[in-house]
């Protein structure tokens, strides 16, 4: 789960990192409030949405007047941001950041992982603040300095320290750092980052490190533990019908094609789109129906592929260890029949009683077309759904 | 023959008396798997499905002798579950549970690790030894005693696999969900080490899919030390970058961790790959010459 900017650097306040003075705002009015409230002759205007590149796309502004800002919140409060992170439509701005100015001399990044080969958190550092991170990692990776928190004992202050001086860091300013990156630490294991950057990492003119923007993502796994997080959840930053699904526990990828798919498993899922491709077709999403594939769940499934207007065929493909494909084969029908399924549906059965459930929905007089094989099924749905 | 575990594997379950524990102990002990005992914290001196419960995995263990657990408790107190058996002596730790936080994974792993207990999982469907024994959620039926040894990130690919194998008649030697988290507890190349030592294993079907490098490692590894014939196939050509597909492991990020790339690795340590998953048994055929 992703967390706006703003949500971001209140973590980053509770954790004594250096943010700037910033108020979200609903409303224009609200946010030239915000100005007065923030003080001084300069702000500086953000839109949030879950993306990155919003400067490039006019997402962030530097005003000098509360005109400025109330134009900017007209413009964007309820319009979409297209950045070059995000698809043709956008993301949905509802919230604008108006903060307090800061000067800035130098650019530097800071940002932590979960290294799953190391299997540790990682802290990358660089001098190369303000751009894409991936960037330089491709083109120049010695300028990625790293440090691994060793799980025994923790992040240590002496990393910070080295991170510091190699970074070229002096004075004031290693102190400094090191506090955020010992509260950053903190942050990560205490609210259970998967993800946290700092881009940029700003020293001003004054020579203070200045957390200038914070991109914050958490485990999924642990919000269970992590309720005031939880709350932060903002669902319009996501594709409608991936939080439709995750209602119902299913999981829902929409993609570009036109032939739905369900699947029990999300290996086989993946390996059932990739097949599709393989047999000159284009899958419409990525859907794990999960182990217990009840009428139920294999209804609200159907409506959310079809309700993605592309989608001229479906593949049913499910590999019953434990459950009984007979069963299932009950519950696509009773799906079929209860949305009102307009589209042809292949559907392959494999595992316990694979033969009685094909039998079933070959006897049931829907528009059901029971495959002999993962193949056949392949080729049977990209044919029904107009061919190649 | 066979890694792991074999006919006479004494295998507890934490998490015994839940409806997971219960399902699959049933379903284990019908497969014939030396299941010993289980654990339940408050109702140790019980008796469910014929066997003792235990309050702890130490009771268990000197009680039972057990040498391997499977842990069925639900995500938040995995991690707790985990170190309470590698504390307690049990060699092998199967966590067939989804959904534990990767914090938690990072510090149960290492604790693994510095104990040398093996652990298998999380979020897998666990290890099995075809006619002997079956420790996890995966049918039994559609496995054969045999010369395969499958290992894989995804539960129902690997049946797919099994499956396969099964139907031209060539069978498993041991089969091995390593499951499709980001911090597993043995990654390709600890089983690739146990698969090209056993005898009875003589070749090799490994399953990935997106996300992570443990496939390149794994190609890297296969290159310098692995003889036996390995087939591969990589799930996740056409899942787009930045989403999670299903597994919390499953995410192309960064640029990093696609199908494409783990193929080319692959293909270049002499690894047979196939872009179809139907078409494994058919590779393993061509390349074994069976």
């Amino acid at each position: 789960m992703n967390l706006h900017e703003y949500q971001g650097k209140q973590l980053f306040a509770e954790y004594g990192l250096p943010v700037s003075k910033g108020i979200a705002c609903d409303t224009p009015k609200e946010a030239v409030d915000a100005a007065g409230e923030i003080g001084g002759d300069a702000w500086v205007v953000k839109a949030q949405v879950h993306a990155g590149g919003r400067g490039k796309a006019g997402g962030v502004k530097l005003v000098k007047s509360k005109e400025e800002i109330r134009e900017f919140a007209e413009k964007w409060l309820g319009q979409n941001l297209v950045t070059y992170q995000t698809d043709e439509n956008g993301q949905p701005v509802s919230k604008i950041l108006v903060e307090s100015l800061t000067d800035i001399d130098q650019e530097l990044y800071l940002g932590a992982v979960v290294d799953r080969g190391t299997r540790r958190i990682v802290f990358m550092a660089s001098t190369e603040g303000g751009v894409e991170i991936e960037k330089v990692a491709e083109e120049t990776p010695e300028k990625i300095l790293k440090a691994e928190v060793d799980p025994l004992v923790g992040a240590q202050p002496y990393q910070g320290r080295e991170l510091a001086f190699k970074l070229g860091l002096e004075g004031k300013q290693i102190g400094q750092f090191t506090k955020i990156f010992i509260g950053l630490a903190k942050l990560f294991e205490e609210c259970d980052l998967a993800l946290v950057e700092i881009n940029p990492l700003v020293i001003t003119p004054a020579g203070d490190l200045h957390c200038l923007d914070a991109k914050v993502g958490v485990d999924g796994n642990a919000l269970y533990r992590q309720k005031k997080i939880h709350e932060m959840h903002d669902p319009s930053q996501e594709d409608s019908r991936e939080a439709e699904a995750a209602k119902w526990e299913l999981n829902y990828v929409a993609l570009e094609g036109n032939i739905g798919c369900m699947v029990n498993g999300a290996g086989l899922a993946m390996g059932t789109m990739d097949i599709i491709k393989l047999s000159g077709g284009q899958p419409a999403n990525f859907l794990d129906v999960g182990g217990g594939a009840t009428k139920e769940r294999v209804s609200e499934a159907f409506k959310i592929i079809l309700s993605d207007s592309n989608v001229k065929a479906v593949l049913v493909n499910i590999f019953g260890g434990i459950v009984r494909c007979d069963m299932i084969a009950e519950g696509i029908i009773g799906a079929v029949k209860e949305v009102g399924v307009k589209v042809p549906v292949v559907v392959r059965l494999e595992g316990n009683n694979a033969e009685k459930g094909t039998q079933v929905l070959a006897e049931s007089g829907l528009n059901i077309i029971a495959a002999t094989s993962l193949s056949n099924a392949a080729e049977q749905v990209v044919k029904a759904a107009g061919g190649k | 023959m066979s890694i792991l575990i074999n006919k006479d594997t004494k295998v507890i379950c934490q998490g015994f008396t839940g409806a997971q524990g219960t399902f699959h102990s049933e379903q284990a002990i019908a497969y014939g798997t030396k299941m010993v005992g289980g654990v339940s914290p408050g109702k140790g001196g019980t008796e469910h499905l014929g066997l003792p419960v235990f309050n702890t995995v130490r009771d268990a263990v000197e009680a039972t002798g057990a040498e391997a657990t499977v842990i069925y408790v639900p995500a938040p107190f995995c991690k707790d579950a985990i170190i309470e058996a590698a504390d307690a002596g049990i060699q092998l730790i199967v966590c067939i549970t989804e959904g534990i936080p990767t914090i938690d994974m990072l510090y149960a792993k290492e604790y693994v690790d510095r104990k040398g207990v093996r652990m298998i999982g999380p979020n897998c469907p666990g290890v099995i030894t075809p006619d002997e024994c079956k420790i996890g959620i995966m049918p039994g039926h559609i496995h054969k005693k045999g010369k395969v040894g499958i290992v894989s990130r995804s539960g129902t690919l690997t049946y797919e696999a099994v499956k396969q194998t099964t139907d031209f008649g060539y069978g498993q030697s041991t089969c091995i969900g390593i499951g499709g988290d980001p911090i597993p507890g043995s990654n390709f190349i600890d089983i690739l080490a146990l698969l090209q030592e056993d005898p009875e294993t003589e070749a090799i079907v490994m399953i990935g899919e997106i996300g992570g490098t443990a496939e390149e490692e794994a190609a890297a590894y296969i290159k310098q030390n692995v003889t036996k014939p390995v087939v591969s196939y990589i799930a996740g050509v056409t899942a787009p970058p930045g989403k999670r597909m299903g597994h919390a492991g499953a995410i192309i990020s960064g640029g990093k961790g696609t199908a494409d790339e783990k193929f080319a690795a692959l293909e270049d340590a002499g690894v047979r790959t196939v872009r179809s998953l139907a078409e494994i048994g058919q590779a393993l055929k061509e390349v074994t010459g069976w």
